[in-house]
Order: structure tokens, then C-alpha cells, then sequence
């Protein structure tokens, strides 16, 4: 090891440390995988349980889905578009829903619970492949969404309104993964650390605000990775005359 | 298998990219799929279906109350003008009480004066015959002081 701040004596958190899993000859992040099983598994249960029996008038879990459902697809009109929003709601929601529920779980569920031999289980977008696959899938997404949309004629983007955008316009194509996947990490990796760290530094009261903090910025930070891709395939298909 | 190590450290690290990174991307695309089957879809269609059915029941509730605000109207018309028709039969009807009244006020008036006249007549007659009477009484009676002043001669 290094000299990287995580190795100081108060960070005895396992920073870094992950559990290996090989399959064949590629290896896997366990823990990653552990607990997006058992969060999707649960957003899945909500799902199931709560379209089990939908009514006219909405009962129960019916109505959470349906305030959901109305949320994304109000954050997917706002941003892509009355066009072609009903294409890419499903994707954009599947991010939102995704990302919160990593995020909660990662910051509710009493992870530290279970010993693992080898890292620690927490939030899964606590982990750089998994932002980074979301960023990814979101780049993806928007160039499909441009080319599908308007075939090579996409490509004016770049030039648009004026061909000096081009330079900027090529090295946004690699900031926005970037950008995208950073944030996310970065902001979850440093709410579970502080939450960490002041755990282990002062067991009592003090972390629980910090933790409603980190709650909050949890929540934030799904929207705002929906939000992006959201906007992102809206300016891929959006019209320019 | 490709493993960036920022960190320092032989194995793992915070920027450990390895397979992690694709079986996650599939994933999360296979839990779209899942999604939009179980809750975006289902959802939608029940939303939606609602949406359409209060519009449709705001437009027929739009349209039953120009219906009634129309049946309202006639009906207010129909009041006004049966107030109108029972007004003219009232007047009418005065109208026509007055003319009875009147003819029956100037028969009885004429009649009033024919027997009046009548009357005066009878009287007239009457004194004329009485004062004949008179007359000829007087006459008789001047006749007979006449005779008897003469006898008496």
C-alpha cells in the first residue's frame, strides 16, 4: 500500500477492499453484486406486490407507484420531450429507481450486520463499475437516441450553432460519462465515509444528522443522474432549425 | 480483465474497474426490460386509463350542463310566457266584467228612466183627469148655484 489517505489509522473502514468472486477467468466485485441483488430483489417485491391488483381507484402500494410513475414520467417530459419521452421513460426511471434504492439501502440497511470475509457490503453505486456502467448506458443511450431520431443528421449537434462548438462538443462526449459516474461515486463513497468515520470517532447522536444529511444527498443525487440522462437524450433528439 | 489500480495497492482499490463494470451495465439493462414489463407499462395503462376516463366524464358532465342550462332556458321561457298569457286573460277578463258592468249599469239606468217616465206620465195623466174631474164638478156645482139661486127667484 501506498500512502493514500485511507490508510490512516482512523479509516480501519475497509476502503477499497473488495470481495472477490471468479467466475472462469474473469473476476467480480461480490459485495456490488450482494446487495443489488437484495435491493433490486425488494424494488422488484414493491413492484409486484403493488401491480398485483391495480383499481381505478389506487389503493395502497398502488398509489406510491403510481406517485412514482408520475414523477418520472413528469422528470422525462420536462427534459426529452413530448415526442419521444415514452421511449426512453422506462430507461430513465429504471436509473432513478435504481440509483435511490443503492443509495437508501446502502445508507438504511445495517450492512456492517454481516461479516464478509473479505470488503464490506454497502450502497453497489458506492462502487466506481457501478457508476461508471450507469454513465456508460447513458452515453449509449443518447447517441442511439440522437442517430434513431435523426439518423446521421445527429451529427449537426456538433456543429451547432456554429462549427468552433465541434472541439467542445467531441470532449463533452467524454465529460459526461465522466461527470455522471464521478458524482454519483463520489458523493455516495463520501457519505458512507463520513458516516463512517464519525461513527467510529463519536458512537452517539452526533452521526445521525449527518446520516439525514447523507439520506438527503442520496436522494439528490438519483434525481440529479436521471435528471442528466434525462436532458442529455433530449438534446440528442432535439430538433434545430 | 482489466484492472486499473490507482491506488497503490496489488489488488482492489477504489478505482478497481474489472468485470464488475459490464455484468453491471447488463444488469441494469436486463432490470429496464424488467421494469418496463412489470411497473412502467402496467402502471402507465391504468394511469392513463384513468386520465381518459375523467376527461371523458369532465366532457360529459360538461355537456350534461349545457343540456340542463339549456332545459333551464326553456323552461324560463315557457314560465315567462305563461306568465304573459295568464296576464292577458287576467285583463281580458276585467276588460270583460267591465263591459257586463257597464251594459248591465246602462239597462238598468234606461230602465231606471222608462219607468221614471212612465211614472211622471201616469202622474200627468192622473192630475189631468183629476183636474177634468174638477173641472166638470165645478162646472156641475156653478150649475146647480145657478139653478137653485134662479129656482129661489
Amino acid at each position: 500500500m501506498g500512502t493514500s489517505p485511507f490508510d490512516l489509522p482512523f479509516a480501519a473502514l475497509e476502503v477499497g477492499k473488495h470481495l472477490y468472486w471468479q467466475l472462469g477467468n474473469i473476476r467480480i466485485h461480490g459485495q456490488v453484486f450482494m446487495t443489488s441483488w437484495i435491493l433490486i430483489g425488494a424494488l422488484l417485491t414493491l413492484v409486484v406486490v403493488g401491480t398485483k391488483k391495480m383499481e381505478r381507484d389506487p389503493k395502497g402500494v398502488q398509489n406510491l407507484l403510481e406517485f412514482l410513475w408520475d414523477y418520472i414520467r413528469d422528470l422525462a417530459r420536462t427534459q426529452i420531450g413530448e415526442k419521444v419521452y415514452r421511449d426512453w421513460m422506462p430507461f430513465i426511471g429504471t436509473l432513478f429507481l435504481f440509483i435511490f434504492v443503492s443509495n437508501w439501502g446502502g445508507a438504511l440497511i445495517p450492512w456492517k450486520l454481516i461479516e464478509l470475509p473479505s470488503g464490506e457490503l454497502g450502497a453497489p453505486t458506492a462502487d466506481i463499475n457501478t457508476t461508471v456502467a450507469l454513465a456508460l448506458l447513458v452515453s449509449l443511450s443518447y447517441f442511439y437516441a440522437g442517430l434513431s431520431n435523426k439518423g446521421l443528421r445527429y451529427f449537426e449537434y456538433y456543429v451547432h450553432p456554429t462549427p468552433i462548438m465541434l472541439p467542445f462538443k467531441i470532449v463533452e462526449d467524454f465529460t459526461k460519462p465522466l461527470s455522471l459516474s464521478f458524482r454519483l461515486f463520489g458523493n455516495i463513497l463520501a457519505d458512507e465515509l463520513v458516516v463512517a468515520v464519525l461513527v467510529f470517532l463519536v458512537p452517539l447522536v452526533l452521526p445521525v444528522p449527518v446520516m439525514f444529511l447523507g439520506l438527503f444527498t442520496s436522494a439528490i443525487q438519483a434525481l440529479i443522474f436521471a435528471t442528466l440522462a434525462a436532458y442529455y437524450i433530449g438534446e440528442a433528439v432535439e430538433e434545430h432549425h | 480483465m482489466t484492472s486499473l489500480l490507482l491506488f497503490g495497492a496489488s489488488e482492489g482499490g477504489l478505482f478497481d474497474f474489472d468485470a464488475t463494470l459490464p455484468l453491471m451495465a447488463a444488469q441494469v439493462v436486463l432490470l429496464t426490460f424488467i421494469l418496463n414489463a412489470l411497473f412502467f407499462k402496467p402502471v402507465g395503462r391504468v394511469v392513463e386509463e384513468r386520465e381518459d376516463y375523467v376527461l371523458s366524464s369532465r366532457s360529459e358532465a360538461k355537456k350534461q350542463l349545457a343540456e340542463v342550462e339549456k332545459l333551464e332556458n326553456d323552461l324560463k321561457n315557457q314560465l315567462k310566457e305563461a306568465r304573459k298569457a295568464a296576464q292577458k286573460v287576467v285583463t281580458e277578463a276585467e276588460e270583460d266584467s267591465e263591459k257586463l258592468y257597464k251594459e248591465a249599469l246602462s239597462l238598468a239606468n234606461s230602465e231606471a228612466n222608462a219607468s221614471r217616465e212612465k211614472a211622471r206620465r201616469e202622474i200627468d195623466a192622473q192630475r189631468d183627469s183629476a183636474l177634468n174631474q174638477l173641472k166638470s164638478d165645478a162646472d156641475k156645482l156653478g150649475d146647480l148655484i145657478v139653478k137653485r139661486l134662479l129656482a129661489a127667484k
